[in-house]
């Protein structure tokens, strides 16, 4: 107690000056808080939100479809337990080797509670919350049964779990869109959180390569490929995105043969992936050009072929260091997905404008952008989170070096 | 390379392993491949607007607009050219861009040097505001400030008065000089705002929303600047007795500038460019008129050319003068 009073005074009122300041904060923020809160208690009219959760959630897919899309949510649910029991299985130095660490139980207590408490908030039927409820069950389940049987199938857990992902997002693009002998639902119908996430995860892993590529170009002694890549790089870093899917909507059509231009989402996804790896370039030249030339140099004298030497030795070090300027280009990208609203693409935003032109909901604006502000903070926060997790365990002083 | 070819006994490698032929073969095949690929599109492109009769020429410009520019800083009318209106929108970015600079560079240079206040809370402030701004899109806050807050403002006498600036949903008045020397405040005639200087509340929402976005970017660029400055600097001008405030003026952000001024170059590019979001809060900037003018003369390639010309040249032009403004802030040694 003393202590925390002796911290309160160091913090706050190291001076005569500091303590006035203090005090005029304190009753701004206090007032901010109670007004904030009585508005939201209120004043608020949430009913915009839970009226109108479907839409926000998977824009107007069809009701009928809907089943696949929930299929998807139980698949991704039980691949991200097993992902995350498998990695605590297999003890690391940076870990404690305990199943179920501080941060774990944390985020298990958070999901549990955000499980409960935003069906419950968005008063979905019963039904539709006990699924939800279902969902934190089996992601724990999954969670507990991967970490305490994981280790018995030794290094093949983290290989399986890696490869789960890449079928398992082949497989979502099938259920989404249909084929394989499930209706197909148009691109124009998909929307809300769905068609944002969509594009953002189709551009993030197409951009990759793409900027990995880039980037050694820029850094190539041959003419030719240096002198392309900084003109594609400069030339989509000097535009606004705007601009980009301005050229996508309206020039694309001109520049290809008659009706091989591809549908508007996914012309709009293409865009943003062709405007995302000018970006992730520059991110990854910084980091190849962090690694010592020397480490080039001892790969190709130790007889490793130039892709070789590039695979093993110079991109892994490459990409430690590039790793936060990439996640930064990740959380960029999915805000930028917000301006596929400004061509008339149904993502949250453009969800958000047709619910609100909805005669029913005028001028409740600040509810409606409230909440996607919350939805957006909160999944860029935990990119930002998972980067810095990822920092740590990658850093060399934290893992010892297991190849 | 040398190494390769010491063995005489091994001969001549073949010319696919030859390390002076291959790097040619490989440039010969990637030019090739891009020199295709972009006849291809051109040829596309050739084709598909001769059919549409939309041939890249530039007479349209000449014609008048016929649609109108809310705000303009250039004269501007709908008889006019074309040309006059891609003009004014030019003038209306350059505007919103300038005073956006302005702003953002203060607050974000004040919220940098608050974390690194002595005051708890206000570091914290500092921290929050980053943190919750840098993770929200641009446009979210951007349609957030205009349709909530500046729209909701009230007109007449109920509309926010500080003292200089009126608030009201019809526009932001200040107070200002009135035929140069008569100094007038906002004052209400027939319940309407009477000002020296008006703006409208599109031009407030954008520049707001510009400002406090890329203020917390730059107070980012501010806070690792003043990091860098080595912490014995802060200790040796404190045992002189140097207060906080004055440390931070005359010590550490001399020194800071060298690692914030090239930050600073790319968060002032991206304000310009960010600041084409203004078509989403209804203030007509260069892009908005282009937008215009395309559904007009559906001139879809060279409406783009524009475009892609005002904003590569705005660039250019940030980072010159960020450039010049490096030199001058990097240390000479004698």
């Amino acid at each position: 107690m003393a202590a925390l009073l002796r911290r309160i005074r160091r913090e706050l009122f190291p001076t005569r000056g500091d303590a006035v300041l203090s005090v005029a904060l304190l009753g701004l923020i206090t007032l901010a808080g109670f007004g904030f809160l009585h508005w939201a208690l209120f004043q608020a009219r949430w009913l915009v939100i839970q009226a109108n959760a479907t839409l926000f959630a998977v824009g107007r897919y069809p009701i009928e479809q809907q089943w696949r899309l929930w299929l998807l949510l139980w698949l991704l649910v039980a691949a991200t337990g097993l992902s995350w029991g498998v990695l605590r299985s297999h003890p690391r130095r940076d870990r404690t080797g305990a199943l179920w660490p501080r941060n774990d139980r944390l985020a298990a207590v958070l999901l549990g509670v955000v499980g409960l408490w935003v069906p419950w908030a968005l008063g979905l039927d019963l039904s539709l919350q006990s699924r939800w409820w279902g969902l934190v069950i089996l992601l724990l389940l999954v969670r507990w049964l991967a970490g305490r049987f994981g280790r018995r199938f030794g290094s093949l857990g983290p290989r399986l779990v890696a490869l789960t992902w890449p079928v398992l997002y082949l497989l979502g693009m099938v259920l989404i869109s249909g084929g394989l002998g499930l209706v197909s639902v148009s691109p124009s119908e998909w929307g809300g959180l769905l068609l944002t996430l969509l594009e953002a995860s189709f551009a993030i892993l197409l951009c990759f390569p793409l900027g990995v590529l880039l980037a050694l170009g820029r850094r190539s002694e041959l003419p030719l490929l240096r002198w392309g890549s900084v003109l594609y790089i400069e030339f989509i870093r000097g535009a606004p995105l705007i601009t980009l899917l301005f050229l996508g909507q309206n020039i694309l059509g001109f520049l290809l043969p008659g009706g091989l231009a591809p549908e508007r989402v996914w012309r709009a996804a293409w865009v943003l992936t062709f405007f995302a790896a000018a970006y992730l370039a520059e991110a990854v030249r910084a980091g190849l050009a962090a690694v010592p030339g020397g480490q080039f140099e001892a790969a190709r004298s130790l007889g490793l072929s130039y892709p070789q030497t590039l695979a093993k030795v110079v991109l892994p070090q490459a990409m430690r260091v590039a790793l936060p300027a990439m996640v930064g280009q990740f959380i960029s990208l999915l805000q930028d997905t917000t301006l596929l609203s400004l061509i008339g693409l149904m993502e949250l935003l453009g969800t958000a404008r047709t619910v609100m032109a909805n005669p029913a909901f005028l001028g409740k604006n600040a509810e409606v952008y409230l909440t996607l502000a919350v939805l957006f903070w909160c999944c860029c926060a935990a990119l930002g989170l998972g980067s810095r997790a990822l920092e740590r365990r990658l850093d060399p002083q934290t893992v010892p070096s297991s190849t | 390379m040398g190494a390769e070819n010491e063995p005489a006994a091994k001969g001549v490698p073949p010319w696919w392993r030859d390390r002076r032929v291959l790097p040619w073969v490989v440039q010969a095949v990637v030019g090739l491949l891009v020199l295709l690929l972009i006849a291809f599109l051109l040829g596309n492109l050739v084709r598909n607007l001769t059919a549409a009769g939309l041939l890249l020429s530039w007479r349209w410009l000449n014609q008048p607009a016929s649609f109108g520019i809310a705000e303009t800083i250039i004269p501007f009318d709908a008889t006019m050219p074309y040309w006059r209106g891609l003009a004014a929108g030019l003038a209306n970015t350059l505007r919103a861009v300038l005073l956006g600079l302005v702003g953002a560079t203060i607050l974000g240079t004040l919220a940098g040097m608050a974390s690194f206040s002595r005051n708890g809370l206000l570091r914290g402030i500092a921290r929050v505001y980053v943190e919750v701004i840098r993770n929200i899109p641009l446009l979210l806050q951007l349609v957030f400030w205009y349709f909530v807050v500046f729209l909701a403002l009230p007109n007449g006498a109920a509309a926010v008065q500080i003292p200089g600036v009126v608030l009201a949903k019809s526009g932001l008045y200040l107070a200002g000089f009135e035929e140069g020397v008569r100094w007038t405040v906002p004052h209400l005639v027939n319940n309407v705002w009477q000002a020296p200087l008006r703006v409208s509340v599109e031009f407030g929402a954008l520049l707001t929303g510009l400002i406090i976005y890329s203020g917390a970017f730059i107070a980012e660029v501010v806070r690792g600047g003043i990091a860098a400055v080595p912490r014995g600097q802060w200790e040796a001008a404190s045992s002189l007795g140097i207060g906080w405030l004055a440390t931070l003026r005359w010590i550490v952000l001399p020194q800071a500038l060298r690692v914030i001024v090239p930050g600073l170059n790319t968060q002032y590019i991206s304000l310009a460019k960010n600041s084409s979001l203004a078509v989403a809060v209804g203030y007509t900037d260069l892009y908005s008129v282009a937008e215009t003018t395309l559904n007009q003369t559906g001139r879809a390639v060279e409406v783009y050319l524009i475009l892609l010309g005002a904003y590569l040249g705005l660039d250019l032009l940030i980072s010159l003068l960020m450039n010049g403004l490096n030199r001058f802030v990097q240390i000479r040694e004698r």
